[in-house]
Parts: C-alpha cells; sequence; structure tokens
C-alpha cells in the first residue's frame, strides 16, 4: 500500500525527498530520534496540497538556508501549529537544497497515541535542549519556536505581538556555532482568531490552552494565504556560557529582526485570503 | 528458613561477624556449615571437601586474581563467568546449582544473605565482586528480601576485605520511559523509572547502595553498569522473551524507540568494567536503535495491537494468575522511548558493540 501511494506522488517531489542528507539514517530506516525519510514521502503530498492548495503559501527568502546545521527561529501562531508545517514544507518542497525541518514540538504531543508516532517518523522531536543540541551536532536544520505555548495560543487582539522570547536556542546556537535563520509568519494569526481563553478548562484536560474560536468554533484553520519570510542568516560568536545578559542581549537581536520582518509582511499582504 | 537468620548480623567488625557464624554454623545443618571456613568445610562435609582440596591445589599453581560472581548460575552469569575464567580465577555465588561449569570454576551454593556466606567470601578475599545475583521475577515470594538484604550483606563484606573491584550490573530501564524525557539520557539522568512499579523502585534503591561504595570506600574501584534491554540466546529475561512470542503484543498508538544490546557485547562490557582504573557509572548501548514495531518485523512473530486499557486489564489479570511475569505498570516501555546515552561508556569503558540489531535479533533463539 505504501508503494501505491507513493507512485502517486509527483516524482519530483520524491527526488527532493531522496536528495536531503541521509547520513544519520540507520539500518532499521530511521535516524536515532525516529525520523524516517520514507514516512515522508508518504506524507508529502498531504503537506503539498496544504502548503500549495490550502495557504497558497508565498515563501520568500529560501536562498537565505545555508548548508549544515541551523536554527530556524519563528513566530509561532494559529492555535494549531500549522505554522512549523508549512515552514517545513517550504524548505523540503521549495528551497534550492531541500531539508527536512525537525521541529521542537511540545511536550503533552508526545503523550497521544498515533498522533506522537507520527510526529516522530515525520521528524518531529519533543522540544528539549539535549535532543536539540544532538540535532545540531548531527547537522540537522532545527526549528524552535522561542515563544512556545504562548505564542501559539495567544488571542486574537494580541496579534502578530511577539511574546517573550526563551533563551535556551541562543546558548544552543553559541555552544555549537550554529547559524540563526530568522522566520516571519504572516497569515497564520487569522487562521483561527481565538477571542477567550477557558484556563480551567485547559487545565482539566491537561491542554496548553482551551480557546473559544470565532467564526468557525473548532480550532480548524481558515484558508487564508500564508506569507512565509526567511531572513538571511544570523551568526552570534561565543561559547554558549556567557552571562545572562550578554546573552538576552542577542536574544533581543533575534526578536527584533523578526518582529521587523513580521511588519514588512504585514504591510506588503493585500487581503487576507 | 525463618526469617531471623535471613537478617544480617548487627555486629560489623570482622572478628565478630565470624565469631557468630562459627557458632551458628555448629548449630545448623551440614551443608551450611560446609559454607563457613574452608578448614571446618574438609573436616565436616564430604560434598565439598573434593572442592576445597581442589582450591587450596589450585591457589599454588593459580595466582591469577580472584573474581566472585554472583548470580552465577542464572543465564547471564554462566556466560560471565565463561568468559572470565579463561583470565581470573573464578569462584561462583549463587543458591542454585551450577552443573555443566567448567572445571576450574568453584561454586558456593549458598543464600547471599546468611552469615556462613559473608565469612565464606571474607575468607576467600576476591580481588573482584561481580554482582548479578538480582532476582527479576516479581512472582520469586522472597525477591525483595534476597535482593536488598543479599546485596547489602555483599557490600558489607566488600567494604570489609576493601575489595579491589565491585561490578554491580544495574539497568538502564531506571531512568524509566517516560513521553517527555530528553531524548538520550545520560549517566547523571534521574532514575525516575519507580513509577508505579514496586519491583523497579527496588532495583533503584540497590543501585544506589552499589553508589555508596563510592564515597565508602574511595579505594576500591566501584563500577555500575546501566545497560539497555539486553537479548540473546542464553537469556530468559523478559525483553528475551518478548522476543521470542509468536504473536508480539504493542500498544495501540505508540511504537518507541529502542535499544537493544547482545548478551556478549555485555559480557565484554564486564570483562572492559574489570580493567584496573575503571570506575563510576556507565550506561551500555548496543548499536544504534529502532523503533519497536520495525524489530518485530525482523522477527518471525507477529505484532499484535492491542488498546492501552484493554492491555492494561488483561496483563493485571495474567499477572496475577502467573501466566506472565510482567507487570502493567511497566507497560510504559511499550509506550514511550527511554534512550541513554552511550558516550561516556565508548570514551572511558572503551566499549563499543560488536553487534548490530539485526544480528542480535537474528540470534535471538
Amino acid at each position: 500500500m505504501q508503494q501505491a501511494i507513493k507512485d502517486r506522488v509527483d516524482p519530483a517531489l520524491i527526488d527532493r525527498i531522496d536528495a536531503i542528507p541521509r547520513e544519520n539514517i540507520g539500518e532499521f530506516g530511521t535516524d536515532a530520534f525516529g525520523f524516517d525519510p520514507e514516512v515522508v514521502k508518504l506524507i508529502a503530498p498531504v503537506a503539498n496540497w496544504f502548503y500549495r492548495r490550502y495557504f497558497r503559501v508565498n515563501a520568500r527568502g529560501l536562498e537565505h538556508l545555508p548548508e549544515g546545521r541551523f536554527l530556524l527561529i519563528s513566530n509561532h501562531s494559529g492555535q494549531l501549529p500549522f505554522d512549523g508545517f508549512m515552514i517545513g514544507t517550504a524548505c523540503l518542497t521549495e528551497a534550492p537544497r531541500p531539508r527536512i525541518v525537525r521541529s521542537m514540538v511540545e511536550r503533552w504531543s508526545a503523550e497521544l497515541p498515533f498522533v506522537s508516532h507520527f510526529f516522530v517518523r515525520a521528524g518531529q522531536v519533543v522540544g528539549d535542549p539535549a535532543t536539540c543540541r544532538r540535532l545540531l551536532e548531527n547537522d540537522e536544520a532545527v526549528l524552535v519556536f522561542p515563544e512556545g505555548a504562548r505564542g501559539i495560543n495567544k488571542l486574537f487582539a494580541k496579534r502578530y505581538q511577539l511574546e517573550s522570547f526563551g533563551t535556551g536556542f541562543m546558548r544552543l546556537a553559541l555552544e555549537t556555532g550554529t547559524p540563526i535563520v530568522p522566520v516571519a509568519v504572516v497569515g497564520a494569526e487569522e487562521q483561527a482568531p481565538a477571542i477567550y481563553d477557558i484556563k480551567p478548562l485547559a487545565k482539566l484536560l491537561g491542554f496548553p490552552a482551551a480557546p473559544i474560536i470565532f467564526p468557525q468554533l473548532v480550532p480548524l484553520p481558515l484558508p487564508v494565504r500564508y506569507h512565509i519570510t526567511f531572513g538571511p542568516p544570523m551568526t552570534f560568536e561565543g561559547t554558549g556560557d556567557e552571562d545572562d545578559e550578554v546573552v538576552v542581549e542577542y536574544v533581543k537581536k533575534v526578536r527584533n529582526t523578526i518582529q521587523r520582518m513580521l511588519q514588512a509582511g504585514l504591510e506588503q499582504r493585500q487581503g487576507l485570503f | 528458613m525463618s526469617d531471623d537468620d535471613a537478617r544480617p548480623s548487627r555486629a560489623e567488625t570482622p572478628d565478630q561477624v565470624s565469631g557468630e557464624v562459627k557458632k551458628t554454623a555448629k548449630k545448623s545443618t551440614r551443608k551450611k556449615a560446609a559454607k563457613t571456613t574452608a578448614k571446618k568445610t574438609a573436616q565436616r562435609a564430604p560434598a565439598s571437601k573434593a572442592g576445597a582440596k581442589k582450591k587450596a591445589k589450585r591457589k599454588k599453581r593459580d595466582d591469577r586474581p580472584l573474581v566472585l560472581v554472583t548470580g552465577a548460575a542464572g543465564g547471564l552469569g554462566r556466560l560471565v563467568c565463561r568468559k572470565l575464567h579463561r583470565r581470573y580465577r573464578v569462584c561462583g555465588v549463587d543458591r542454585r546449582p551450577f552443573p555443566d561449569r567448567p572445571k576450574d570454576i568453584e561454586h558456593l551454593r549458598i543464600d547471599l544473605r546468611r552469615k556462613s556466606a559473608a565469612a565464606a567470601i571474607k575468607k576467600m578475599k576476591p580481588a573482584a565482586i561481580v554482582h548479578l545475583g538480582v532476582i527479576h521475577n516479581p512472582h520469586a515470594g522472597d525477591a525483595f528480601r534476597f535482593n536488598l538484604e543479599g546485596t547489602a550483606q555483599l557490600l558489607r563484606v566488600a567494604e570489609a576485605i576493601d575489595v579491589d573491584k565491585f561490578v554491580y550490573l544495574s539497568s538502564a530501564n531506571l531512568y524509566g520511559p517516560s513521553a517527555t524525557s530528553s531524548g538520550f539520557l545520560t549517566e547523571e539522568a534521574p532514575l525516575m523509572g519507580a513509577g508505579r512499579s514496586p519491583e523497579v523502585r527496588d532495583l533503584i534503591s540497590l543501585d544506589m547502595m552499589v553508589q555508596s561504595l563510592f564515597w565508602k570506600r574511595p579505594a576500591s574501584e566501584t563500577v555500575i553498569l546501566r545497560p539497555v534491554h539486553i537479548v540473546g540466546p542464553h537469556l530468559r529475561n523478559a525483553p528475551s522473551k518478548y522476543f521470542r512470542l509468536g504473536r508480539i503484543p504493542t500498544v495501540m498508538g505508540f511504537d518507541p524507540m529502542i535499544q537493544l544490546l547482545h548478551e556478549l557485547d555485555l559480557v565484554d562490557a564486564m570483562l572492559k568494567a574489570l580493567e584496573p582504573g575503571i570506575r563510576g557509572v556507565f550506561n551500555i548501548s548496543g548499536a544504534g536503535q529502532a523503533p519497536l514495531s520495525r524489530l518485530i518485523r525482523a522477527r518471525p512473530g507477529q505484532q499484535l495491537f492491542i488498546p492501552g486499557p484493554m492491555f492494561v486489564a488483561a496483563l493485571d489479570r495474567m499477572f496475577q494468575l502467573h501466566i506472565t511475569q510482567f507487570p502493567s505498570t511497566e507497560l510504559d516501555h511499550l509506550r514511550y522511548s527511554c534512550l541513554v546515552d552511550d558516550r561516556r561508556a565508548r570514551d572511558d569503558l572503551g566499549f563499543v558493540p560488536q553487534r548490530s540489531m539485526q544480528e542480535t535479533l537474528a540470534d535471538l533463539d
């Protein structure tokens, strides 16, 4: 059956997936974290449909992606992590050198049956500094949303205002000498406008948030148009052992860059759809 | 056996202990007396007379260091003994018989908790102790007492004779599988496996008891090995039995990453741990890691997908009926990964696994 699905996939896409670096794939077809490029071939058509038909993504600056390891730092929005999904699809299907993006996902998703297993095969890993370090040492491309759950679950009134950034990613970048590629996603904020977050319900269910979404009520995304901008890589010199003030200063630089890219993207945007 | 003589004596000095042992030995059965001291053994117990004489003879021509192996008659114990006796003098300790052992391996058939066991080991003065004698079967009624009291006594003996090397076989499972644990756990990671499982709780306390030797006897080299799932043709432990099943149950919707270690790779690690200068805690892993479903596909068995709650209920019932030794509290091993980082073993111990996972699984039957 897998072969039947693969046969229907655009051969150009299969070639791109075959072209991603495979040094870390082990004897059972997966890397140390369970990522399997063959499974990506099964998901790629779905991703491609969302990318081209549903969100009609307009990706710019993909030529900035360096070779080898890099960290993608992006704003996070939209209640459901379609922004990460689309950033990954852009890097796989449109970048000059196809890459698999390893995103750092919420810890709670790892406890969900089926979902966790599917995420892992597709290259997603539970957000943890040790895991991230290992991936970067293996020359992977890692996507981090430093706003975390605060970013994705922000209410509609706060759209395109960056929450505070964690500093973990910067220490890892300094320690491993990894260039940082700032990413701004415009459009995802409007896919599921949340007007209120029922915190007690979220606590009860063990979810990061329980938003009330208007107009569609369920957190399925509206078919908004995505504009994803990749900025030129930023490199910071250091050891990762700097004082907090120094690191916070570096993080601010990245955050300001993304905020500027967001503003520019918003100004250029013509209509939500 | 009464509980009283199982409890180790409070008297800590070696003289007092051996004195007491002699007294009890006179009163107790012939078999027990046999293990008190070598001389007494020779006089009273014809069964072990030959053994004692042989030992005396060999002492003259064999001055290789003596290694004491507890749990020697178990699947792993036999393998370790067979490998060690080429390089060391080996004495096995186990309450089970060890009939097909190589001729130059001595075997003390004795319960580690007995005072006579302590006295006999003190008399032998082994240069190294390899502690494998830990019961993992939760249905063995006295597993709790045996593991804790036996290990406590062995550690007291190790302190008393200032043993050069103490190697303890712990397990990487003590870190505990968890959805939220970071990818690769180092030796510093907390031992969180206890969760709801009393068996794992005991094993963690054993690991910690052995850790106390690090500061109690800094001159002794203490090594704790924490291997991942050990599988092999000679083993009847949980992972080996699991992969030998005709239908291999898994939890529906979960497919954790698994690390496997071949039994002979573990024996290699054991040998490396006995080298002088090696001390500390080491995670031991085989080559690579793979999703459970793919490991099962490499076996003749068929994978079964069972919904979690149903699996727990069935396992609980089967556990009650003693059909399985696998408590449902440890089902998380089939849900979440528990991967360890074995960098320290590679760098400091010089241990590199020789067998791939494919070979390990193919070699299982």
